[in-house]
């Protein structure tokens, strides 16, 4: 019995990281209909502000190194957020009404996430830098050209057509150029392709024992933090003024639109906020286990069929999906039932179909499976929309 | 009388195209399998066989996007499937009793029975065709019947492709988990896999099946299947309406697209020498799609066209500048979905013609070609100048 109550606790707490990553998803996914696949790609960006931010706090010397992850916390969200809002600016708010398109231009943003992270240095921040400034390299053109009296319609059209090529091929040329100084300082990729491993601080190491039982408390940590998260987003949405904009915009984005909501801003807010839980979560991975620019891959897919069984709109879908995939994954995959079966005396098929799945990858084949069977009922999800639609 | 003719003139039209069309067929076709194998060297041509072996593959993924509209991210699987029964087979080419090695290195004493079968060619190759395509249909079945579409389509086929690539890779006793079957050292009809005078067999069925699978999908798309299709694609709603049932033929179309894959899969795998589960990795089935939206989709040649081109940039990138290969490609994931959402072969007939045509003076632009294109009201048009004067 034991057991299976250790089984469930970790499939929380598995589930509860699940959670904390398909929250932004859902909220997204409900609002403009797109799924965003570089949201893995966010969750280890987080994951690298925290390892980040370790290192400069173990340079502040012992109180404040203990301290640092309630720093990473929202330090990470503001990071990704901040990468979040840029994406839905740049990129996705071209794209609305094609999701499979959003969702294909996602997958090239995590791409692109991934590989900076790999090789991001001082040259590639420069770059970047300068491509953010390019609205203002562009006035600046343009008043150069005022002054020399060459203002005109045309050239002010082509200003703007010509900004972000030239502005690509500039921070492109500023790179290869920085790194063609060969300066060891400025060439040096910050992370390289290696995992980075982040130190849990003193008071997340150990655990709190019952009996014979010892339940980590980074687990717990990861627990409360994910009630904390679902607790702001439960205030936000719904009691916040916000909040009541982004519920009318999820529900009739022409009505609220006639009705005065900034759907772009809100659109934005939203992205961000889903992208900012994305860094949270990230947060929380590092206390699982070590941290590489793959890292996000892992969470994703299950992240989807959160949002998948959990259906659009409503945290308590996403809330039981994800601690539903959790736990789950969890019994099946760590061969609890095997030991639950063999002392339950059940007949042989079922302890040899318990034993076949009792890893963790054939786990997802089993958890897979459920979904499937589970969508034959509820095509929709646990809650799904109501309304009057003759589309599902 | 006039109508006739212009009818006659039509048809006289469509038959100059469908003439070109082939001529470019066989052009390409004696250019690829004769020419190609005298130029380049061994290496280069399996490279270029590999494309093909993609290209494939995309003209199925062509089928059931860009014509259908649903985006599947779990073409994998189906690829994956074709190359295990080919490699299989290739295994299994032993004296009766004895078993490929890796199976001893795991203490499996007798042949699992499923792969029984596989000492057959003939029934390779129908397996290799039918079984991706009846799990692409099973899978298609479950997901359609529910109406699931959209974006949950795709990311439950790339879940369904994750279970596939996890459950390959557990499983070491039935098909050699991680390390996958290498097909170099086995025998085809006597001859060694890995020979270069095998593998230019390969290449030319190969060439041989691009042609037929290019054909099929042709004659799919072009006649009032195709028109089913594209109407799904358009407005599933209003199909539905009309009185069909668009759940079997997006069954259907996913089941072909699924056997055109397991085709794919297999010279493919024949070509590379090797298949592990990583060919069911996330990102290879992504990839096959962006080649499909590269080249155009909703364009057979486009898709053809496409995958030629990003696997020969991406060879030619990831030699010289690995790790400028990620950003280049995601680069062009933004690109194609944000500037090019046609790809290149809509690029070239929506902007590139109609301007070369404008600046040759060709062409005048219509505000309603249905209209002034139309042969009957053209007639009607000169009776009434006429009638006037």
């Amino acid at each position: 019995m034991t057991e299976l109550l250790i089984g469930i606790f970790n499939g929380v707490s598995i589930g509860s990281v699940l959670l904390l990553s398909a929250l932004g998803l859902a909220i997204v996914f409900g609002l403009m209909g797109v799924i965003n696949l570089a949201h893995g790609e966010l969750m280890m960006l987080g994951a690298y502000t925290t390892f980040v931010v370790q290192n400069v706090f173990r340079s502040f010397g012992e109180p404040w190194f203990n301290l640092y992850i309630l720093f990473a916390i929202p330090i990470a969200f503001l990071v990704t957020a901040a990468v979040g809002f840029g994406l839905e600016r740049g990129v996705i708010r071209f794209l609305y009404g094609r999701p499979l398109e959003t969702l294909l231009a996602t997958w090239g943003v995590s791409l692109i996430l991934q590989q900076f992270v790999r090789s991001v240095n001082w040259a590639i921040i420069f770059g970047v830098i300068l491509f953010l400034f390019k609205d203002v390299l562009r006035w600046v053109f343009l008043k150069l050209l005022a002054i020399a009296s060459l203002d005109k319609p045309s050239v002010r059209n082509w200003g703007q057509k010509l900004t972000i090529p030239v502005a690509t091929v500039l921070s492109l040329g500023l790179i290869f150029a920085v790194n063609a100084t060969k300066n060891e300082f400025l060439t040096k990729a910050w992370f390289s392709a290696r995992n980075v491993d982040v130190t849990a601080p003193g008071w997340l190491q150990g655990g709190v024992s019952f009996g014979t039982v010892q339940l980590p408390y980074s687990r717990i940590f990861i627990i409360v933090l994910t009630l904390i998260c679902l607790a702001g987003m439960y205030w936000f949405i719904n009691k916040s003024n916000w909040g009541l904009r982004i519920r009318s915009v999820t529900q009739n984005r022409e009505m609220s639109s006639c009705l005065g909501i900034p759907t772009a801003k809100v659109d934005a807010l939203t992205f961000a906020l889903g992208s900012g839980l994305a860094g949270i979560a990230g947060v929380a991975i590092t206390l699982l286990g070590s941290v590489g620019p793959n890292t996000g891959q892992n969470y994703i897919v299950d992240a989807f069929m959160v949002v998948v069984v959990g259906g659009v709109g409503n945290l308590l879908g996403t809330i039981l999906a994800a601690l539903g995939i959790g736990v789950v994954n969890y019994l099946v995959g760590s061969g609890t039932f095997v030991t639950l079966f063999t002392s339950m005396q059940v007949p042989q098929f079922l302890l040899d179909i318990a034993t076949f799945f009792a890893t963790t990858s054939m786990a997802k084949v089993m958890s897979f499976a459920i979904i499937i069977a589970f969508l034959q009922f509820r095509p929709a999800g646990l809650f799904p929309p109501k309304g009057r639609t003759a589309e599902l | 009388m006039n109508v006739v003719l212009s009818r006659r003139d039509k048809e006289k039209k469509s038959r100059t195209r469908l003439f070109i069309e082939a001529g470019v067929i066989v052009a390409l076709m004696i250019l690829t399998m004769v020419v190609l194998p005298l130029v380049l060297e061994d290496f280069r041509l399996k490279l270029v066989g590999r494309f093909l072996a993609m290209a494939i593959v995309a003209l199925g993924i062509d089928l059931i996007w860009g014509y259908t509209g649903l985006l599947s991210l779990g073409h994998g699987i189906f690829f994956a499937l074709g190359g295990y029964a080919f490699a299989m087979y290739l295994n299994l080419q032993l004296p009766e009793g004895e078993m490929p090695e890796f199976f001893m290195l795991y203490g499996v004493e007798k042949l699992p029975i499923f792969w029984e079968p596989f000492r057959s060619l003939p029934f390779t190759l129908i397996a290799m065709v039918v079984i991706p395509g009846i799990i692409a249909g099973i899978l298609g079945y479950l997901v359609f019947r529910n109406r699931i579409k959209g974006v949950y389509f795709s990311i439950i086929t790339q879940a369904a492709l994750l279970v596939f690539f996890n459950f390959f890779n557990g499983q070491q006793k039935l098909i050699n988990g991680t390390n996958g079957l290498k097909t170099d050292s086995s025998f085809f009809f006597g001859q060694r896999v890995g020979e270069p005078s095998t593998q230019l067999i390969f290449y030319e069925i190969t060439i041989v099946c691009v042609l037929l699978v290019y054909l099929l999908c042709r004659w799919l798309t072009s006649g009032r299947f195709g028109r089913l299709l594209i109407a799904i694609r358009d407005d599933e709603t209003r199909v539905r309406f009309t009185g069909y049932d668009p759940t079997w033929f997006k069954v259907v179309v996913f089941a072909i697209s699924g056997a055109i894959a397991g085709i794919s899969g297999a010279l493919y795998t024949v070509q590379s020498g090797i298949i592990t589960p990583n060919f069911m990795e996330v990102s290879f089935s992504i990839e096959m799609v962006i080649a499909v939206a590269v080249g155009g989709r909703g364009t057979l040649s486009g898709a053809i066209l496409g995958t030629i081109l990003v696997n020969a940039v991406r060879t030619y990138l990831s030699e010289s500048f690995p790790e400028i290969w990620l950003f280049f490609q995601g680069a062009l994931f933004l690109i194609v979905v944000t500037v090019l959402p046609d790809g290149i072969v809509g690029w070239v007939k929506d902007v590139l013609l109609v301007q070369i045509r404008r600046l040759t003076g060709r062409d005048h632009p219509l505000t309603y070609p249905a209209i002034a294109e139309d042969p009957v009201i053209q007639s009607e048009k000169e009776q009434l100048t006429k009638d006037e004067v």
